[in-house]
Order: structure tokens, then sequence, then C-alpha cells
């Protein structure tokens, strides 16, 4: 395994809110093409653990690599961890494209706006070519003829597929989905997780939680099953749903269905 | 929905009638009244010393006008930090910040602006490092006092308008904003600022037009705005209706400007469902 095709490493990741402990050491390695799902139950830590890849969350132990570059972390003098050089986050950063449960679109500025705001004012691209390649995205998705409307006028379905083309603007080395269907209207959900189907097949690398077990069995290389911060079993799709070997995820798998 | 979406873009005062709805009965009848009372307003009453005072009210209303920009600018420049440091300030700052909106909101405007100009003003003189130094021909002027406390006034009244605002911001849009690797500036400048701001916009037109309102206390440390022009006419043609229903009419006149322009602004991102 080498380090180039290696595109997230982490290592014994612990997270502490006060006394709860709600990550209890979970390693776990995405080459570049792996698509994993991340499944389990509320308060298994699924989003948490994703959100501390980006550091959104800090974690209070634990190593997280991002294509090779390990993110320098401190004491925070409280018993957990800070980044020791925020640039460093800041730039690792730039390579994850988060989508976020509730979108999280900026309402100030139109859906070409919020596509180009992080290619020219973080990665410092001209706005022209910003432009060409937000428009490009948004055909992709579905919104072209949406580009000039602000957030509040679409549906959660057509935000969630704009955040989706905001995140592929930036060109992410992986894709980090915090349970993107979760706010959506059910006959919502179909439009978003095909254009998610869509990028999982052209071989992206993402990781993802959901909720979707059919989805998630169908567009996953891996499936985690995570409960009470711990990793109870992982495995291809196929493994995981036809022969579930513990009986959390038996009982888990059941339940969904 | 598209058209729904490109009628907000446009710029439309929705809440003012439309050309054929004036031409009902009632209104009809309350237009022709409105009418005769302006007719009688200019024929019954005294207007004939109007010429002699326009280029001094002119001056006044250019005066008040500078007042109200200058330190409606000034205060809010304040204001955004002061609001800030509220909402994510160190405990000492958000401790200063609110102790200061508490103080200067809790005081009437024209105890503070007298505070400034008859006391403050009183002492500078005292002070030959003051009396020789570069700002002393401005200190000896009234206007300086009246900028400063208007902007003071401004500043903390717009720094709990902008704390609000900045804590209404989505907590979500601000961490996609960080989880894109958006520094903390540009998160503030990209994000968080100019979101917090059109939150702020209808508030901040309201509070716009009490700080044009405000302007006329000026007059009392002899700033000569258009109040103090119009009580001048007063003292002179011995005359009490005509210059103070000018002056209503003028103050009208700049309230409306105020609200149609930060309307324009309003509209600019069109909010939904309000």
């Amino acid at each position: 395994m080498t380090s180039t095709a290696q595109a997230i490493a982490v290592t014994d990741l612990h997270k502490r809110f006060g006394p709860l402990e709600v990550l209890k050491g979970v390693s776990l390695t995405a080459r570049q093409g792996d698509v994993i799902a991340i499944i389990g139950g509320s308060g298994s830590g699924k989003s948490t653990f994703l959100r501390c890849i980006n550091m959104l969350e800090l974690p209070s132990a634990g190593r997280v690599s991002v294509h090779g570059e390990e993110i320098r972390m401190k004491s925070d003098g409280h018993g957990g961890l800070m980044p020791a050089d925020r640039k460093q986050v800041q730039r690792i950063r730039t390579q994850l494209g988060m989508v976020f449960q509730n979108f999280n679109l900026w309402q100030h500025m139109t859906i070409l706006q919020n596509v180009i705001e992080v290619p020219v004012h973080v990665l410092g691209k001209s706005k022209a070519e910003a432009i060409e390649t937000a428009e490009t995205l948004l055909r992709r998705v579905g919104l072209y003829d949406k580009r000039d409307a602000y957030p509040a006028f679409l549906s959660g379905g057509q935000q969630q597929r704009a955040a989706i083309a905001r995140a592929l603007a930036i060109q992410p080395l992986v894709m980090l989905f915090d349970e993107p269907t979760s706010a959506l209207d059910p006959e919502l959900v179909g439009e978003v997780l095909s254009v998610i189907g869509d990028l999982a097949r052209e071989k992206r690398t993402m990781i993802l939680v959901t909720h979707e077990m059919k989805f998630a069995r169908d567009v996953a290389n891996h499936i985690v099953f995570l409960h009470n911060g711990v990793i109870e079993e992982q495995g291809s799709p196929e493994a995981i749903f036809g022969a579930p070997r513990s009986e959390r995820l038996k009982k888990f798998i059941s339940s969904i269905h | 929905m598209t058209n729904e979406t490109t009628h907000a873009l446009a710029f439309t005062p929705e809440d003012l009638p439309k050309g054929e709805s004036f031409l009902k009965p009632h209104r009809i009848v309350l237009i022709l009244f409105a009418a005769a009372l302006i007719v009688a307003v200019a024929v019954l009453m005294r207007w004939d010393w109007l010429p002699r005072y326009l280029p001094r009210l002119g001056w006044g209303i250019l005066v008040s006008m500078v007042m109200l920009f200058s330190t409606s600018i000034l205060g809010f420049l304040l204001a955004v930090p002061l609001g800030l440091v509220q909402v994510t300030g160190p405990w000492y700052l958000k401790g200063l910040a609110r102790i200061f909106c508490t103080v200067i909101r809790g005081t009437p405007l024209l105890l503070q602006l007298w505070l400034l100009y008859y006391g403050l003003g009183s002492l500078f003189p005292q002070f030959p490092a003051i009396r020789h130094s570069f700002l002393w021909p401005y200190l000896r002027e009234a206007w300086p006092y009246g900028v400063a406390a208007l902007t003071i006034s401004f500043a903390a009244y717009e720094g709990e308008v902008m704390r609000g605002a900045f804590a209404g911001v989505p907590a979500g849009e601000l961490e996609a904003a960080r989880a894109y690797g958006m520094s903390r500036w540009t998160v503030f400048r990209r994000i968080w600022l100019p979101r917090a701001i059109h939150r702020a916009l209808p508030t901040l037109n309201g509070e716009t037009v009490l700080q044009l309102k405000s302007t006329p206390l000026v007059a009392t440390i002899t700033v000569v705005d258009v109040y103090a022009v119009i009580s001048k006419v007063r003292q002179e043609t011995f005359l009490t209706y005509e210059p103070l229903l000018l002056l209503a009419l003028i103050y009208l006149c700049l309230t409306g400007i105020l609200v149609i322009a930060f309307r324009y602004f309003e509209n600019r991102i069109p909010t939904r469902g309000v």
C-alpha cells in the first residue's frame, strides 16, 4: 500500500464530548477510487467520525492523513487536540469536498456565486475560469437554468445538488457526504442519490455517511458499520448485507428493512 | 418558480399602490381634499420669506445630510466590531462592548452631546498641548462634537443590531465556509459579514431614519443645520407654522429617499416568504 494510492488514512481516532466518548478508537483507510459507506444507528458516531476527517470536529486522540500527509496536531491543554498549523488544515480542507445534511449553501449568493466562491476566493482561480467550470458542473447536476437563482428559491433536492456542484468545484481528492439525503422530502431523495451514484461510478473517491441502505449497497465497495463509537463490522456490501456476522449488525439490518 | 424569482429580483416597490388603483371614488375624494389643503396652505399662508432664505435652507439641508451620512457610516464601522466581539470575543472585550452599548443606549443623546461639547469642549483649552496641536482648529468648532456624539450613539444602537445579526447567521453556512478551507478572515469577509448585513438591513433602515431625526439636536450646540435655519427664520419673521410645516416636509422627503434607497439594497437579494 503506497502512500500515493492512499487518499485518507485515519488511525485510532477518539472523540470525547465531556465525559461522553463518542468515538473509541476508529481506524479507516480509503484508497483512491474507494467508495466507503458508513452506516449505523443514531448516536453511533458516524457523523462525528466524518467531521473529524476535515477537522470540523477536533479529535481527542488519533491521527488523520490526507493523501499521505498527516495533519499535525498539538495538545489543546484540556486533554484534547488542536491543529498545530492552521494553514495546513486550511490547505488540506481544499482537497476534501464536504456535502452537508442541511446543504449549507450561502444564502446571500446565487447558485453560480456559491459554486465559484471557493475556487475564486480560496484557490485563487480567475473568475472566468471558475465560471466555466461551475457552469459545466451545474449542467451535470441539472441546475444550469437555476444558476442565477438564490438558494431559498430552490427545492431541497435542487439545493443539495447545487451543494454537490459546489463541492466538486474545488476538484477534491475525496468527497465527504454527511447524510446528504436525510433532510430531504422522500420524493426528492432519488434525484440527489442519482447524482451521487454517477460520481461513484466514475470511481471518484468518497466517504458517505448514509441511512439509505439500498443505495449504500449499490454504490459502495466497502461498508463500515459503526456501533457505539467502534467499528463493529466492515467488509464488502455482499458480506455486510448478505452474511452479517455480529448480532448488532443483524439487528440493525433487520430494523432498517 | 422561475417567474417568482425574476419578479423578486427586479426592483418593485410592492407596497406602493398601482396607478389605476388611485381612481377609486373614495381615493379621488381624498386626493381632492389633499390638493385643496395644499392650495390653501400655499395661498392663505405667508411664503414671501422663502426666496430670501432659500440659499441658507439649501446649506442647512446639506449640513444635515453630511451629519447623517458621516455619523451613520462612522457609527456603522464601529458597530461591526462592537457586534462581533459580543458574539465571539474574549470575555473582557465582550464586557467592554456590552457596557458601552448599555451606557450609551441608557442615556439621552442630548445629554451625551452636551457632556461632550460643554464638558470636554471646555476642558480641552486648558491643556496647552491640545491648544497647540494640529487638531485645535477643529476642536474649537462645534461640529466635531456633534459628529462624535451622533457617531457614538449610532454605534451603540447598531452594535446591538449587529450582535443579533451576527449571531443569527446559520452556523452551518459558516461551517461550510471553514470546511472548504477558508481562513477566518475570508469567512468573515465573504460569508459572515455580508450575510449579517443583509439580515440587518430592514432594521438598519429604520435606525438610519431615527438617526436623521436625531440630527436637529446639533442645533443646540450652534451647528447650523436645516433645523437651525428654520429657527432663525422663525425669529426673524415672527412666523410659526409656515417654517415648521416646511421643515416637516423637508424631513419627510429625506426620510422617503432613505427608505427607497434601503429598499433597493434589500431587494438586490430576494428573500422568500417574508
